[in-house]
């Protein structure tokens, strides 16, 4: 039956392109074309304050992506938080006392981990600690020192 | 007064009847699934008439939802600078609400009623009971594999429509208003989560098209077997459905994305 | 013997109207048993009862030793599929054509190679006289040809009865002479028990060895066609001869003309 068939085409054009069109929602429209992340090392950086930091946030270094956030935890004997970054394999030569600043992008964007490079001879490695933080600023804070600093000064 | 009450109380009783076969239909429904997935050709004949055959409609009313948006969304935020957030406005609205919502609503006005209508007329020129004197269950044979074809067309459906508007809002952003093209794809990248917004809204319209198929198949079987009465219940699968999918975002649209 | 359906106590309403009030059939194996009755008295009902798509509100019905109404919903379907019925209104699948339609049992209930529903099919429309039509949709038929077109379907599966509703009304003088014969020959090759709802009088005194009269919810008469044209009731005589005045009233039950003029009269 000719019919028959010509339906059965049509339709398994229809299946593809609603699968196509998921597909392309997926990759292109939303973030998960960055999770197939390939796997580099993982450093972890302590921060007293993440404000809006979240897990899968951008890691940047010069404006460019390196790396993501893969969890964050609270640190259960020093209080502040436990952030560990997953860095793409292609950047293993980052020198050891690089530091690390949560930028929010934008006045009011999302927030994301900038790393500034170090001058040591050793790069970072899997399971290394990034010591020089900078915590988030967080925008009330800003607001009431500098209300408090104004008032201060008068 | 004691007219109106007695009015009132029959209408009150006649509606928790309705809702009461309606959840029987369903059930009956449900128990024909498993022996339809296994005669799959007829679930691939009806997602021609019902996934196939609404493409059309799916296809012109997003890029134009997506052109619109991407226009008014331009106007808007171009007034705080912040235009390059064009691509994650168009994104985030299509995916999390017009998407599975519109799309929904037209599968109930191009799909549900004809459903409604074909079952209806089924019903009343006794091929439904014909069926069953030949020993052929109605609900597995005719129903059931209308249900599952509505069920997996209308996720496709709405995720060409959301695919689909944002390539209209793409064209008129860019192409018309000069947004810069890398900000407008890295941005919407940036803050459309797969699961946050992908996924909730397939979920969303997973729920819409079990439901809209719902009542497109209960109100053509429970039809008065009349042509005026498939009319009528016609009209009702597409009012009906759209109170049910517009109530029903609501609730999702809470249970998803707000912290209630 | 014991009859193949056993009818006992029937009762049942719609709304308010009451369509039986005990009613008590026997309907033996081999035989064609007429149904007859005027317009409205639930000959239709009685053959859904029957097929178990109504529910009796009080007596039973068995078939073949099994109460219809008591059967769980697998069971019931297997007992369908050894009871064709023929529809008043032919209920033919109005989307699939005419040799589509009288292989939709076959292809339902049997895994029958294609070129072996072919033959079957052909021999049922070749002896209802419609094998050429049978790339028709049903839409393309007349009245009377899809009613043929709905006694080869169900007699497809080949079923132990059949329940024929109305199967003459709509036929020309030929093809009535060769359904009766048909009918009659489908019986006696196969036997088959028939079960023939009809108004047509004549045929079906020719081809019935029982008739059971209806009306008012209840058996009127039964017995063999000589008994029933000897009868001494005159609502029979006036049932059979189909004159108009008598027992029977041709009007459905209400206000008389009369009144129902001079009400109109008043309300002017
Ligand atoms: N779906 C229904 N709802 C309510 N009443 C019905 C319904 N179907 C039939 N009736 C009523 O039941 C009665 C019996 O109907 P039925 O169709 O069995 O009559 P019948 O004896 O087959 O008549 P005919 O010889 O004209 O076909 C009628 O008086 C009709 O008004
Ligand atoms: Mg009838």
């Amino acid at each position: 039956m000719n019919s028959k068939r010509s339906t059965e085409i049509l339709v398994g054009l229809f299946v593809a392109a609603g699968i196509a069109a998921l597909f392309v929602l997926a990759m292109k429209v939303s973030n998960l074309g960055d999770f197939t992340d390939e796997k580099g090392y993982e450093v972890v950086a302590h921060f007293q304050n993440i404000g809006g930091l979240k897990a899968r946030s951008p890691v940047t270094m010069a404006g460019v992506r390196v790396g993501r956030v893969t969890s964050i935890s609270l640190d259960p004997d020093s209080y502040d938080a436990k952030v560990t970054i997953n860095i793409y394999p292609q950047y293993d030569n980052i020198p050891i006392d690089t530091s690390a600043s949560i930028f929010t992008a934008g006045l009011l964007g999302e927030q994301y981990i900038s790393l500034s490079p170090g001058a040591d001879d050793f790069f970072l490695q899997d399971g290394d600690i990034i010591d020089l933080t900078q915590p988030a600023v967080v925008l009330e804070q800003v607001i009431g020192q500098f209300l408090y600093s104004t008032a201060e000064g008068e | 007064m004691i007219e109106l009450l007695r009015s009132l109380g029959g209408w009150g009783i006649n509606t928790f009847q309705r809702l009461g076969r309606g959840h029987i239909f369903l059930m009956q429904m449900l128990a024909g699934v498993p022996s339809s997935v296994f005669r799959f050709s007829l679930v691939i004949q009806q997602l021609f008439y019902v996934g196939v055959l609404s493409i059309l409609i799916i296809l012109i009313s997003g890029l134009f939802v997506g052109m619109v948006l991407g226009l008014q969304g331009y106007n808007t935020l171009v007034d705080f600078g912040a235009e390059e957030s064009l691509g994650v406005l168009v994104s985030l609205s299509l995916v999390r609400e017009l998407g599975p919502v519109v799309s929904a609503l037209l599968f109930a006005g191009r799909a549900g009623s004809a459903l409604t209508a074909e079952i209806g007329l089924m019903k009343s020129t006794e091929q439904l009971s014909g069926m069953e004197m030949m020993a052929v269950d109605p609900m597995r044979r005719i129903i059931a594999p209308r249900f599952l074809a509505g069920l997996i067309s209308m996720p496709l459906l709405a995720a060409i429509f959301s695919a689909v508007g944002i390539l209209g809002g793409f064209l008129v952003g860019h192409g018309l208003l000069g947004v810069d093209d890398g900000a407008f794809w890295s941005q919407m990248q940036a803050k459309t989560d797969w699961y946050e917004d992908i996924l909730n809204g397939v979920v969303k319209s997973i729920v819409f098209g079990f439901v809209v198929t719902w009542i497109a198949l209960f109100e053509g079987y429970d039809a008065s077997p009349t042509s005026e009465g498939v009319g009528r219940a016609t009209t009702r699968t597409v009012v009906h459905s759209a109170f049910a999918i517009l109530g029903l975002d609501f609730v999702l649209t809470a249970l998803m994305f707000g912290d209630i | 013997m014991a009859p193949l359906i056993k009818i006992r106590d029937l009762h049942f309403n719609r709304g308010d109207k009451v369509i039986f009030s005990g009613v008590d059939i026997d309907i033996y194996q081999g035989k064609v048993t007429a149904i007859m009755g005027p317009s409205g008295t639930g000959k239709t009902t009685l053959l859904k009862l029957i097929g178990g798509q109504l529910k009796p509100d009080r007596g039973s019905i068995e078939v073949d030793g099994q109460n219809v109404h008591k059967l769980s919903h697998s069971k019931l379907y297997e007992l369908r599929k050894r009871m064709g019925m023929l529809f008043q209104s032919g209920a033919l699948l109005t989307d699939i054509n005419v040799f589509e339609n009288v292989a939709f049992p076959l292809r339902e209930h049997t895994k029958l190679p294609e070129s072996m529903i072919r033959d079957l099919v052909l021999m049922k429309l070749q002896a209802v006289g419609l094998r050429n039509a049978r790339d028709l949709m049903p839409a393309e038929l007349s009245g009377g040809m899809a009613r043929r077109v709905a006694l080869a379907r169900a007699v497809t599966l080949d079923p132990m009865m059949i329940m024929y509703d109305e199967p003459f009304t709509g036929q020309d003088p030929i093809s009535m002479g060769t359904l009766v014969n048909l009918i009659r020959r489908l019986n006696d090759a196969m036997g088959l028990t028939s079960i023939i709802v009809s108004h047509d009088v004549a045929e079906t005194t020719q081809i019935a060895d029982e008739i059971y009269l209806l009306s008012g919810g209840k058996v009127i008469e039964q017995g063999t066609p000589e008994t029933l044209k000897n009868s001494g009731s005159e609502w029979v005589k006036q049932f059979l001869q189909g004159l108009p005045d008598g027992p029977v009233p041709f009007h459905y039950p209400g206000n008389e003309f009369k009144k129902d003029l001079l009400n109109a009269e008043e309300k002017r």
